[in-house]
């Protein structure tokens, strides 16, 4: 009862700072700072990024992606630790009913076609809304798909390990190319390569590579974490 | 009452819900998910403060007129940001249910209150 009591305190409290935020926020009628500065950049074309929300994340805010994608790879890394196979297997209980014909002909029928669209996602994230965290993410859909039609179904290890250990290591190394070719302060740099014309698929210098690896990378992560979770119900 | 303040106010009262559910459930695993439930009323305030009346999506396409980029678009700074957010929250909440599964593989109950070695 004391507990419930408390707890109806603070969230009033919180309630109370809400308020008084809400009330007094000013709204934003121009850009300023480095929004501006970004906006006005992206305008001059350049990176020739159509996206600035990508020409951010990729380049001009390049390192903390990395330090973001370096977060996911431990987190997946600390899920694999944890939940370490061993050699008991889990009880499954009642014993499952298998996937009906349909099921499993529809998830594999489907799971291609949705790989295909998180890849179509993660390679136009310097045209159109998107990019490689987001394609990632619909790419371990499929395999989560796959996972929930077909209890039986498993994903390569190998496979999975090595295209995710070599997108994150080209990752850096494309950051390192930055600052060999252009600069002693133009890490993830993505003039390294000609930046196109501007608004084509093929254009924006390095950033489709980079999102490219970033997808990759997410992606088979998510998808490793999905199977970590999952366990060998045997 | 404008299209910011109503957005503000759904992620507030999104933040309170989480907190009231974290504060409220024995279940672990609802815990976890009223933490979610913060992280998504935290994004939906941040995002929101980049808005502006009137303005297009930060995305150079035939909308918006090159010479005058700044005039155009709304703050692409806070979307940024909000991605990150969305990424790390995925990173966090993944890791959290790890730890609630090993908990139940060693004592087989997801009750926050078999878990006392912690309490002071």
């Amino acid at each position: 009862m004391i507990k419930r009591i408390f707890s109806a305190i603070l969230l009033l409290g919180f309630v109370f700072v809400f308020f008084i935020i809400v009330n007094n926020i000013e709204e934003a009628t121009a850009l300023k700072g480095v929004g501006k500065e970004y906006a006005e950049r992206s305008g001059n074309q350049e990176l020739g990024a159509q996206n600035i929300v990508t020409a951010i994340i990729v380049t001009y805010r390049g390192l903390d992606t990395l330090g973001e994608v370096a977060v996911l790879f431990i987190a997946a890394t600390g899920i694999a630790v944890l939940l370490r196979r061993k050699k008991k297997k889990i009880d499954p209980g009642k014993k499952k009913r298998e996937s009906s014909e349909i099921l499993l002909t529809g998830s594999t029928l489907l799971a291609p076609m949705i790989i295909i669209f998180g890849i179509y996602i993660f390679l136009n994230g310097h045209l159109t809304p998107g990019g490689g965290f987001q394609g990632g993410a619909v790419i371990a859909s499929a395999i989560m798909l796959l996972f929930l039609a077909d209890t039986s179904y498993k994903i390569n290890h190998n496979v999975f390990g090595w295209l995710e250990s070599l997108s994150g290591f080209a990752y850096v190394l494309i950051g390192i190319l930055g600052l060999v070719m252009i600069g002693a302060d133009n890490f993830l740099d993505n003039r390294i390569l000609s930046l196109g014309t501007f608004g084509s698929i093929l254009s924006a210098g390095a950033i489709p590579v980079i999102y490219t690896l970033i997808g990759l990378k997410v992606g088979t992560e998510l998808a490793s974490i999905l199977d970590n979770m999952k366990g060998d119900l045997e | 009452m404008n299209i910011t303040t109503i957005v503000h106010i759904i992620g507030f009262a999104l933040i309170i819900i989480g907190f009231w559910g974290m504060l409220t459930q024995k279940n672990m695993i609802k815990i976890i998910l009223g933490l979610a439930i913060v992280e998504t009323g935290v994004q939906l305030v941040m995002v929101s403060f980049g808005f502006i009346e009137g303005r297009t999506a930060p995305i150079l396409d035939s909308a918006v007129e090159l010479s005058k980029v700044s005039s155009l678009i709304v703050d692409p700074v806070p979307q940024a940001l909000v991605l990150t957010a969305i990424v790390i929250g995925v990173a966090v909440n993944a890791l959290m249910l790890t730890f609630v599964i090993r908990l139940y593989q060693q004592k087989r109950s997801l009750s926050i209150n078999d878990y006392k070695e912690l309490k002071w």
